[in-house]
């Protein structure tokens, strides 16, 4: 390798109207280096990124590239130096076929039989497995990010922008991710990888570049360092780790589900088979599994938006299946659905408002058929003091918070109510690790206060960190329960049965889970 | 059925089932970038009359003396004038919902009033007064057998639609052009971030639909009845609307949809002329003549609904749609 990096940025400035996004940060990434980005949301990688790749452009600054000054003006001239950028969001047509969409982001205009062969060589070469004659729509979510990667490697770059790549994928998937990235890597391409998941970059990045508040705070090698001394570099202070009171009892049963069956609705749906599971006061049971097996279904069933037979679903021993969500909330069961804008919260609605739509009953704002404002606005308030939720105030809309303040929010919102059962699917799902820990505390010390909690989750070490007890999803059916210090990883592998009960996917997944751990 | 009959029955409703064809196909293609335009009768009746009117002028006795040529052509003039008033009101549309971004709803509604409006104001000139309609363009011969009429009897326009439907599946699933239109339908705001003009796509869109429709219009004041009367396209545009749903926005199926909806049009004229005494046992007559003219009339429509509840039951209602279909195109700065 010679000595001139491939990228190198020199005191990088950006400001925005009242925030200073980069102040005078520097960069350098070697030929076939994968340099990890690492901040908390808001520590400015996305705008520093955007640079790189010319959406937006420095206030002051230099990028060099292969050692030369080189100004990017746009998305187009980035392509042309060989940069290549996998967002975090997909910008995919659903209706479309994989190659029609690959075909829409190519600069050049090459027939679809010749793209075709193209897009075929690179998945051949890269080990990746995808249709390019399939309908996105039908994709799973690792299959489209995958578009996303052959795209910008038919483009053959000399760097790779991943922008938290692993943030929806399984961990079999992760670990397809990562070989591809290791092979590019190998081949001399520099990978500049975005992750909140330390445990990933430990395993992946050869150095770390770690930004907080806008500024450069360190570089280090990940594999010298834990999670903890990297994420406590990207807060700036200690990181606490749950704490929780030794030796807890568990009370009653007071959560519970009985054989609980629900034919698929939809071509994509999933049936759910006898699920049965039974969470006391104070427990906090955890659902591990890989999407699309029924997790979406059973937080509809448990929240009410789905109704069962009544006798399927318990709380504190009353049957609720048949139930509304307005009723069970009424009688003390929560729900926080994983889509936070649209489904948990109105975007376009305050703070205040969004606060109103399940607190209403339990705290008493509605009198005669009217809603108190006053008492909304104060308990939003509450809210946002109780958990540090950074927003104007309860006139904000949710529309204009970020995800994780969001996040806080709606979890706020339902722990202040003190309901005596909760179900939440993804509670940190593109939360930063400070928000992350916050809200995992805060079901801790809710469980702690008698709730019975359970929590839908395709991360694993999330579950293992925050839960007593452990069940799999796999095809609509609930595995036994594990107590979470007794379970291996290897069964929790098998369980998940990979993609659907291929035998082959299983082995991938427990080899990926022997990995990540 | 004897047939005569038969062959009577499929003129009228290939005759009948045209203007919808045309109109369809056009918004088909406008949906397809992602917008509603529900200002389909609208153009359809401003492009009625541009047609008619055009033609009675170009074929003036005075000045075909002077220029035979356009006397000739006036049919075709009047066609062009069709297709262009029908994508200047859709122009009007445009800058509403794709410049301004006004709600494309509210705009549709807005251009249909316009239509009627502009339309009745220019026709009081043209009540009353007829138009020669095209001529065939097949001979004579072939167009006089009974059979060879099934093929070759029809207004060129008939054929100009059959022709249109397949270009327009052609260009929307064969050429790239067409993806990037689609792409624009999907999601715009990748096809924006890609580097596609999304305003421009749908501008184009929408004037190609709205001279679609125009031409849709001037078969009712030009073929169909060679006469001006205020409204006359009757609401079609609404069926045309309803097609495009029904063929699950695929130019394959519309023809199909539009025959379909095209014997029920048919049908209120078959009651209409007795038609049923001919074909029925006096008892049966008797059960159908019970029902009044204006339920045949209102069957195409009530089709449409029909057709449109059982899609949306079906849960496929709004699976095949443009998924930004009538969202408004906002880019970020």
């Amino acid at each position: 390798m010679d000595g001139k990096p491939r990228l190198q940025l020199r005191g990088v400035t950006k400001r925005f109207p009242g925030v200073l996004a980069n102040d005078n940060v520097s960069l350098v990434v070697r030929p076939g280096e994968i340099h990890a980005l690492l901040g908390e949301n808001g520590a400015g990688k996305s705008t520093l990124v955007k640079m790189i790749y010319g959406v937006l452009h420095p206030d002051s600054g230099d990028i060099l590239w292969d050692g030369e000054p080189t100004p990017i003006d746009n998305p187009r001239s980035a392509r042309k130096l060989g940069i290549g950028m996998v967002f975090q969001h997909f910008s995919l047509f659903e209706a479309l076929t994989v190659l029609e969409n690959i075909a829409l982001g190519v600069d050049a205009k090459i027939p679809q039989n010749l793209l075709e062969a193209e897009i075929r060589r690179v998945l051949d070469l890269y080990g990746l497995k995808l249709d390019p004659r399939r309908i996105v729509s039908t994709l799973s979510v690792g299959e489209r990010q995958r578009i996303e990667i052959v795209r910008a490697l038919l483009l053959n770059p000399k760097l790779l922008i991943m922008d938290e790549p692993t943030s929806v994928l399984t961990p079999q998937e992760v670990e397809q991710l990562f070989e591809t990235l290791r092979k590019l890597s190998a081949q001399g391409c520099s990978i500049l990888y975005i992750s909140h998941k330390l445990h990933e970059i430990i395993a992946l990045c050869e150095t770390a570049t770690i930004l907080r508040a806008g500024r450069f705070v360190a570089e280090c090698d990940p594999r010298r360092e834990t999670s903890r001394s990297m994420a406590e570099l990207m807060i700036g202070g200690n990181l606490k780790e749950i704490s929780r009171t030794p030796g807890r009892a568990f009370g009653a049963e007071k959560f519970a589900t009985r054989a609980l069956s629900l034919p698929k609705i939809g071509d994509f749906g999933m049936a759910l088979k006898e699920v049965s599971f039974s969470v006391r006061a104070g427990e906090i049971l955890g659902v591990a599994g890989v999407a699309g097996n029924g997790q979406n279904e059973l937080m509809e069933a448990l929240s009410g938006e789905v109704a069962s037979p009544d006798q399927m679903i318990l709380l504190e021993g009353k049957t609720i299946g048949r139930l509304g969500p307005t009723q069970r909330r009424a009688l003390g069961l929560s729900a926080v659905p994983e889509e936070r804008n649209g489904h948990a919260a109105v975007a376009d609605l305050t703070l205040a408002l969004n606060g109103a739509l399940t607190a209403r009953r339990r705290m008493g704002f509605v009198t005669g058929g009217l809603l108190s404002l006053s008492l909304a606005r104060a308990y939003a308030g509450k809210v946002i003091s109780t958990f540090t939720v950074k927003a104007l105030g309860p006139h904000s809309t949710a529309g204009s918070l970020s995800g994780g303040n969001l996040q806080k929010f709606i979890m706020g919102r339902e722990i202040l109510q003190e309901p005596s059962a909760i179900a939440v699917s993804q509670p940190t799902w593109g939360v930063d690790a400070g928000a992350a820990a916050a809200i995992r505390q805060a079901l801790v010390d809710l469980a702690a206060r008698g709730c019975a909690i359970l929590v839908i989750s395709q991360d694993l070490d999330e579950l293992l960190e925050l839960c007593d007890s452990l069940v799999v999803i796999n095809l609509g059916s609930l595995s036994r329960v594990m107590k979470v210090g007794e379970a291996s990883i290897e069964e929790i592998g098998l369980l998940m049965g990979g993609v659907h009960g291929d035998p082959q996917a299983t082995v991938e997944m427990t080899e990926a889970l022997q990995h990540a751990h | 059925m004897s047939l005569t009959l038969v062959i009577a029955a499929f003129l009228t409703i290939v005759n009948l089932s045209t203007p919808i064809l045309l109109a369809a196909t056009g918004e088909l293609v406008v949906e397809k970038s992602g917008v509603l335009n529900l200002g389909v009768e609208g153009m359809m009746l401003s492009g009625a009359i541009a047609g008619f009117a055009v033609t009675f002028l170009c074929a003036d006795p005075e000045l075909a003396d002077k220029l035979p040529w356009l006397a000739a052509a006036a049919p075709w003039l009047g066609v062009i004038a069709a297709a262009a008033a029908g994508a200047l009101s859709s122009l009007l549309f445009g800058f509403m919902v794709l410049t301004l971004g006004a709600n494309q709803v509210a705009s549709g509604l807005a251009l249909v009033i316009f239509g009627t409006g502009i339309s009745s104001l220019i026709g009081t000139a043209f009540v009353g007064v007829a138009i020669t309609p095209f001529d065939s363009v097949f001979p004579e011969s072939l167009a006089a057998h009974p059979i060879g009429r099934l093929a070759f009897g029809y207004s060129p326009l008939v054929y100009f639609a059959f022709l249109m439907v397949a270009a327009a599946g052609w260009f929307l699933n064969r050429t790239r052009a067409g993806l990037v239109l689609r792409a624009v339908g999907e999601n715009d705001l990748s096809a924006h971030s890609i580097g596609y003009s999304v305003i421009g796509v749908r501008y184009l869109s929408v004037m190609f639909g709205g001279a679609m429709a125009g031409i849709a219009g001037a078969y009712f004041s030009m073929v169909i009845t060679p006469l001006w009367a205020e409204r006359m396209t009757a609401g079609r545009g609404w069926i045309a609307l309803a097609l495009v749903v029904f063929s699950g926005w695929r130019a394959g199926r519309l023809l199909g949809g539009a025959y379909f909806f095209g014997v029920f049009m048919w049908l209120e004229l078959f009651a209409k002329a007795n038609g049923f005494a001919t074909i029925l046992p006096p008892e049966l007559v008797k059960i159908f003549s019970f029902l009044p003219s204006q339920f045949w009339a209102s069957m195409p429509y009530l089709m449409a609904v029909i057709v449109l509840a059982v899609m949306s039951a079906r849960g496929r209602g709004g699976a095949e749609a443009p998924a930004c279909l009538g969202k408004p195109f906002i880019p970020d700065a």
